[in-house]
């Protein structure tokens, strides 16, 4: 791996990590979401850095280039990171439905006793 | 003296102002003694003012959610107000009211905890289009192969059900879309009792039936994915 796809790697991931701690640090971003973020970004760090490892790497999983290896990683953990958001996703939207049916019975139960009605 | 029962009959309902004062008007004849509850699913028409001048009782969810969980509002409600048994109509013109009567019949002779009206019993020349077929033998084939048994209507969404099923829905986590065979098959590992009862439908004089042709596809999907993962999940308590 050249020195200047090194320097570019190191860069992009180190200028990731620290827009999200500035995100979470501006409330903008919760804990719990920028974890696997924070991940991705270490793991391809470590891997732009540790050029032995990431030839391990290349020769374990048989890919004929390390770049390709640290695509391979990036994409991998995007599709890590989508399917995590999708399950969030599925629970915030069985809360919201529960919390809706919940509003729509309260509010009945409201208007059904209002003096108003 | 025996207390009479009380029975809800609750009507999903989503942008349906054109037909649903008939349909009330229908389950008002049919059934006098009911209780009517129309779940207006966040409808940007006025079908909650038309329902509520035909007079029924109205919930409104502040948004659409889904006939399943709007379906499952109403079971909230009557669990919450203990009816005895609830009957679910929909608000289309679909589901003739006539037929309430005997589907109740069934429930209160304690023969069954859910009474499916089904189109499929007796011969009334109901005919589906040839994918819709092909699905709903696929879907009656599994439920036959799980449950011993034949339900010949799964997708029917006219049904009755006592307030022991009713209590169980309204505490489970309800499919908020579709409800149709892996609500039979949860049902049935659950415990209880289905039974089918013939019944005629009419077409959906508003053309927006749940299962519109263009979304056949994903509902099959959606449906055979619910089927799996119903079987693959713990059995469910009572």
């Amino acid at each position: 791996m050249l020195l200047r796809q090194k320097i570019f790697v190191v860069f992009v991931t180190i200028g990731l990590v620290a827009l999200i701690f500035d995100l979470v640090r501006r409330k903008k971003l919760r804990e719990d979401y920028s974890w696997l973020w924070m991940l991705t970004g270490a793991v391809i760090f470590i891997l732009a850095i540790w050029h032995n490892l990431l030839l391990f790497i290349t020769r374990l999983i048989g890919a004929a280039l390390p770049t390709s290896t640290l695509f391979f990683f990036g994409v991998f953990f995007l599709i890590l990171i989508n399917l995590y958001f999708s399950v969030k996703l599925s629970t915030v939207t069985n809360r919201l439905n529960k919390v809706t049916q919940e509003l729509a019975l309260l509010r009945d139960r409201i208007e059904s006793h209002s003096p108003n009605k | 003296m025996n207390k009479k029962p009380r029975v809800l009959v609750i009507i999903p309902a989503y942008n349906e102002e054109k037909t649903i004062s008939e349909v009330i008007r229908g389950v008002q004849h049919h059934a006098p003694s009911s209780n009517v509850l129309v779940i207006n699913d966040g409808s940007t028409d006025d079908t909650a003012r038309v329902a509520k001048e035909t007079g029924a009782k109205v919930i409104s969810h502040p948004f659409n959610l889904g006939y399943g969980a709007t379906l499952q509002t109403g079971y909230k409600y009557a669990s919450h107000h203990s009816y005895d048994y609830v009957v679910q109509v929909d608000a289309d013109g679909q589901h003739e009211p006539r037929y309430i009567n005997d589907l109740l019949d069934v429930l209160k002779s304690n023969l069954a905890d859910m009474v499916i009206g089904s189109r499929f019993l007796e011969n009334h020349g109901y005919k589906p289009s040839w994918i819709r077929k092909v699905g709903m033998s696929i879907l009656r084939i599994i439920i036959i192969l799980v449950t011993k048994r034949s339900i010949t209507d799964c997708s029917s969404g006219f049904r009755a059900l006592t307030q022991q099923l009713v209590n169980f829905f309204a505490d489970i986590d309800y499919p908020s879309d579709y409800d149709d065979a892996d609500i039979i098959l949860l049902t049935h590992l659950a415990g209880f009792r289905i039974k089918e009862v013939a019944v005629t439908m009419c077409e959906s004089t508003t053309g927006k039936s749940m299962h519109r042709y263009n979304k056949l596809i994903y509902y099959g999907f959606k449906t055979l994915l619910s089927l799996m993962v119903t079987l693959l999940r713990k059995k469910p308590q009572r």
